[in-house]
This record gives C-alpha cells, structure tokens and sequence, in this order.
C-alpha cells in the first residue's frame, strides 16, 4: 500500500500517541493498583435488610482505617449521613435493596454503580476534612435527583 | 422518481421527523436542568421526554437515515437497484410499526426506562417488543444491502468494491455483530420478564449484553458519516479523496474493533472483574487508530480541494474552502467538534480516571460531540444535499440552511462544553432539577447549567432551521431536475483489481475471533457464579 510521506508520519505519530496514553494506564494499574471498583460478590436482593453483611449498616473503624456498609434504595440512602476520618482508607460496601442506583461522592473518585443482587466495594483515602454531598448518578425512577446522602471526613488521624 | 429513490426518500422522512420531535423534548429538558419553572415541567415529563429523546435521536432518527443512505449508496455506486425490494419495504414497515409500538409505549408513561433501558427498571412489553422490531427492520435492510452486493459482485468479479460501498457494508457487518447482544438480552431476558413469564433477571448479565451492542451502536452512527466525509465531501468541493487505500482500511479496522470494547461502559460496575475491563480498555484505544487516520485524510482532501481553487499558502485553501454551503459547513464543523469529542472519548476510556467522569454531566457533554455534533451534524447536512437529488425539487429557504450549522456548533460549544466541566464538578447526568435541595456544592453549577440551557436555545433555533427547509423543501420545493449524485475520485489512481480489503469473510473472521477473546470468557465466568436475579420495578 503506497502511503504518502506526510501520512505516514501522521500514522506513527499517532500509533505513538496511542500507545503513550496504554502506557500511562498501565503505570497506574501497576505501580498504584489504580482500578476501577470491581468487586465480584452475589447477595440476594430480596434479603438484603436481614442478609448479615448488611444487617448492620454504618461506619466501623478499626486501627486499619474504616469501613462504611450502606444500602441503597429509591431514593435514599441508609444510612443518610456517614462520618468518616480523614487520611486514613475508607472501605465503601454497598448494595441495592431495588433497582440500579449510582453511588457517586461530588468532588472525589468515589464513584461506583449499585446493582442488585451484587455488592459493591471500593477503598479510598480523603485527604481534605469537610462535608461531600453523596449522589445518585443512575436513572433510579422519578425522585432520582432527589438521591442524596451526607459524607463528613472528620479532621486528624483520631476521629 | 425511480423504485430505488422513492425508498430512500420514504426512510428520509422518517428519520427527519423523529429527529424534529426528539429535538423539541431535549429544548425542554436543557431548561429544566438550569431549574427554569416553566408551566409544563414537572419529573414525570422530564423523565419521560428524556426517554423518547434517546429512543428517537439514537435509534429511530439514526437508523432510519442509515438505511436511506445504504440504499443511496447501492443505486448510485452499484448503478442498480437494490437486491430485494420487497425485503426492503418489509424492513421499513415493520421499523416503522415498532418505533410506533415503542412511541406509544413512551408516551403513555409507561417506558420511562430512558433509552438505555436497565433493567430491573421494567417497561411495558410494548416497548421492548416495538423496540426489536425496528432492529429486524434494520437486519432487513442489512440483508439487502449484501443481497445487492453481491449480485453486482457476480457481474465484476474482478473489481474492488466503490469505496462508498466499501463503507456501508463494514457497517452493515458492524451492526449484525453488535445487534446480537441486544438481541439476546430484549428476547432472552427482558420479554419474558415483562410479560411475566419469568420473575427475575440478571441486571449486571444485562448490561453486559447491553454494552456488548451500546458500543459498536457508536459506529453504527459514525462509519455512515465517514462514507459521506470520504465519498461524498471532496468531490462535493472540487477536490479529490487523498487516499483511497487508506480509506478501505480504517473501514475494515472498524469491522474488527467495534465490538470488544463494551466493558469500558462497565467500568464502575460490580460483577465484572478488573482484568476485563483492563483488556477491553486497551482494545477502545486501538479503535482510537482508524479516526486519527480519517483526521488526516480528509482534511487532506479538503486542501486539495482549496490548492485547485489556486491557495498556494499555508492556510489560505481554507478560506477557499465553501463556507456558505450547507453540507459543507455541517461536516466541516462537526469535525471540528468531533476532534474534541474523540479527545474526551479517550479520557472516558481511562479505566481508573473514568471514577471521575462516570454518569456525571461529562459524558452527555461528551457524546453529544460525537453522535449529537460528529453524526447529527453530518446527517443534517447530507439531507441538505439528498432531498433536492432524490426528490427533483430545488432547496427551499436556503438561507436559513446556510446559517443551521452554525448556530448548532455556537449551540453544542456552549451546551457540551458547560456539561463537561459541571460533569468534572461531580453534576450527574440525566436529573430532572441539579438544586439538591439547596446544597452548596450543587449550587456552584448553577451557573453553567445556564449556560448549557443557552446552548439548548440555539440548538432548538438550529433544529427548528433544519425542520422549516426540510418541509418547506418537501411540500412546495420548486419542481426540476435533479442533479447528479456524485462521488469522489481518488488522488492518486488506484490499481484495479481486488485487494485484502475486498475479503470480508477474513474481516468478519477476525471481528468474531476478537468479540469471543473478548466476550466469552467473561461471559461463561459470569454465569457459573452463584447469581440472583431481581423482579420489576415500576418507579414512574
């Protein structure tokens, strides 16, 4: 195939580009085990109130940092405000009592999709003490943009 | 008129209207989301018209126009009328039944799934049903689209296909890879469901089918506008294509490429697991590849258009270039938007990065660069040049054709470009009022929301431009002869016989080797897991 000059430098320069942005995906995947919230785990939807990983909800610390166990549901939040500390990794499970729900912290990369019949999971650090506003951020029904919890990251290593 | 044409014509005016309709409900929802009290705004509405919005815009207006212009391209660079016409009036009556069904089913408030339609969100049986009947009128059309391929083929068994061609059917290929996800996921799952012969579903199974069609659905859009950028747009301003070789591949690569890509609108999904989704990333950027080449080529084309009406300078052919005509201008500044659109497309595609941008205003910024300005724009200016050639009657009100395209690319700079930085702000997608009952942090994109309303003013001015020279045209266009639809010839002569690109059973080949890589596994994984289904749920 009979490529022109300019062409063919704007192909590889190209290629390059592409491959430069894999790269800096690939550092991070590697070097700061940055990924995407991909917990696998199946719960049964119809029992999440009473199931024992959820029966309990709110934030447990431990010396490790904290984890935060929510349910999700039109078009609330339970619990509806959570206090976390700052700097320390906070592990976020959550999961829907109904239909798909997002679960998105403004301002942060908290953010994961809330499916029944799974749970979701991530872990993040804030660095930055003060009041995040938690949305919904997947069509859930007619209040959907009315979806909304309260984070507080609580200053200093000691909550 | 001739059988062929009047086909053509009949799937126009479908897409045009659904188009027009589809437009008036996203000018209310713009001033809805900047919270402007209007009499008739209420959630239900907003919820509401934002499904027939996408179902219309996404589906219907695309699919429609693409299949006017598969028959345009058969007629016009075959020279023969399409194999199989009643096949093909059966595909558009039986498109056109179910976009009713499905209509119907919206307008009623009982679809109010928005056009992604996830369940266990559960819509009328109606809608699921009207929906796959305008994908097997689509498959109809695809059927015909090859049938008149290879008749002409059987005649010339020597030459290559026209490039136009060429185009439509790497994407007719695109679209039967795809809808087989789609299709699984309406007959399989959610059917059976909504007429209660099942109780549950899989939501996350779902959505893998889902995305496993959402994504190649991209290029479904684009590969026709491509046709037109390459084929139709140099000839159209006096110049020639720059480079027809590579024109045939990037058609090809997009056979290959389009479908194992799906898991990077899964990213914050739980149930799938990292590794997937690490593959399918590096997958979406090799599809990166094909659009810079197009990039080059066909502005490439343009200059050497500009060059043969005597610029010399660096610059200056694009002042030579036609301004004022409508269907350059349309593809001209649609390109435009759509390089920025394919730059954000890259930053959604990021894994981790996409925490920041998912479901948030970011990605309705995004896309209505590429399938709202890259696709729409094109299409629109395309029916500029089509209806007059198809239906013998001469361009009414051209003046406001002149000024349409711009006051979209004003329209779509203010609106996408206020989205995506409310979207980096953490603003959702997709909420009828962004107040958060008085929230601080919600209160910092007001301002921009009004932005993006202004934007929605001069795109509902730029649709309604469209929609005036479209009827006008159509019902009082004066009568003439039509002129000749023409395509554009290669730069540099192209050696005549068949090539690697002409094989494609070998591209089909490798697109399903890499769809069963990409999907299989992830698939099988999936459905060994201890999995619990959820039933309907009706919030609206």
């Amino acid at each position: 195939m009979n490529v022109p000059l300019y062409e063919k430098i704007w192909m590889w320069a190209a290629g390059v580009l592409i491959v430069a942005f894999l790269t800096t995906i690939a550092v991070g995947v590697a070097g700061s085990a940055l990924q995407p919230p991909s917990h696998v785990e199946t719960i049964d939807p119809a029992t999440v109130w009473s199931d024992a990983r959820f029966a309990k909800r709110g934030v447990t610390v431990d010396e490790h940092g904290a984890t935060v166990v929510l349910i999700a549901m039109m078009f609330a939040y339970q619990p509806a405000e959570i206090h976390v500390p700052a700097n320390r990794p906070v592990t976020f499970r959550i999961t829907s009592a109904d239909v798909t729900h997002g679960f998105e912290i403004v301002g942060t990369n908290g953010n994961t999709m809330v499916v029944p019949g799974y749970v979701s999971q991530f872990t993040t650090t804030f660095r930055t003490p003060g009041e995040y506003l938690i949305v919904c951020n997947e069509y859930c029904g007619l209040s959907h943009h009315l979806m909304s919890a309260k984070l507080i990251v609580e200053g200093g290593a000691q909550p | 008129m001739t059988r062929s044409d009047r086909l053509s014509l009949a799937h126009l005016w479908v897409a045009i209207l659904a188009f027009g309709a589809a437009s008036a409900m996203a000018f209310m929802q713009a001033l809805s989301r900047a919270s402007l009290d209007l009499p008739w705004r209420s959630a239900k509405m907003y919820y509401l018209s934002v499904t027939a919005h996408g179902v219309l815009m996404a589906l219907v207006f695309t699919t429609f126009f693409i299949m006017a212009f598969g028959y345009v391209v058969v007629s016009r660079t075959l020279d023969q009328e399409p194999t199989g016409l009643n096949l093909a009036w059966t595909g558009f009556w039986v498109a056109l039944a179910g976009t009713a069904m499905a209509a119907f089913a919206i307008l009623t408030g009982r679809a109010t799934v928005l056009y992604t339609f996830y369940p266990p969100l559960q819509a009328h049986p109606l809608f699921y049903i009207g929906l796959t009947l305008v994908i097997v009128g689509s498959w109809c059309w695809g059927v015909v689209m090859l049938l008149s391929y290879r008749t002409w083929r059987r005649a010339r068994p020597d030459r290559p296909a026209p490039l136009a061609m060429h185009g439509m059917i790497a994407t007719v290929l695109v679209w039967f890879i795809a809808t087989i996800g789609v299709a699984t996921e309406v007959l399989v799952q959610l059917i059976p469901w909504s007429l209660g012969w099942t109780k549950t579903v899989d939501p996350v199974l779902a959505r893998m089918l889902f995305w496993y069609f959402g994504h190649p659905l991209v290029y479904f859009w684009l590969l026709p506008a491509y046709v037109i950028w390459y084929t139709v747009l140099p000839r159209h301003v006096g110049g020639k294509l720059f480079s027809d070789p590579l024109a045939r591949l990037v058609f090809a690569l997009f056979i290959i490429f389009s479908t194992p890509v799906g898991f990077h609108h899964q990213f914050m999904d739980p149930g799938v697991s990292a590794g997937w989704k690490l593959l399918h990333t590096f997958l979406t950027f090799a599809i990166l590849f094909p659009s810079f080449i197009t990039a080059f080529t066909v502005t490439a084309s343009l200059e050497v258009a500009g060059r043969t009406q005597g610029a010399t300078g660096l610059l200056d052919w694009i002042g030579k270039l036609p301004w004022r005509d409508p269907l350059f201008s349309s593809v001209a500044l649609s390109m435009i938007l759509f390089a920025v659109g394919g730059i954000g497309g890259a930053i959604n595609a990021s894994f981790g990065m996409n925490a920041v941008v998912h479901n948030t205003a970011f990605i309705q910024g995004h896309f209505h660069l590429t399938v709202g300005s890259a696709v729409a724009l094109t299409f629109m200016g395309a029916a500029y040049w089509l209806v007059p050639r198809l239906s013998g009657r001469e361009l009414e009100l051209g003046l406001l054709a002149r000024v349409q395209p711009y006051l979209w690319f004003i329209g779509m700079m203010l609106f996408s470009f206020s989205n995506h930085i409310t979207g980096l702000m953490g603003m959702p997608r997709r909420i009828y009022d962004a107040s958060y009952g008085g929230s601080t942090v919600a209160a910092a994109w007001r301002g921009l929301t009004g932005v993006s309303a202004l934007g929605g003013v001069f795109l509902f001015a730029s649709a309604l431009f469209f929609m005036l020279v479209m009827i006008g045209t159509g019902l009082a266009g004066k009568r003439t002869a039509a002129a000749p639809i023409e395509w554009a010839e290669p730069l540099h002569p192209v050696a005549p016989g068949r090539t690697v690109f002409d094989r494609y059973w070998l591209w089909t080949g490798v697109a399903v080797a890499l769809v069963l890589i990409a999907y299989a596994y992830p698939l099988w994984i999936h459905l060994q897991m201890p999995r619990f289904g959820s039933p309907g749920f009706k919030p609206f």
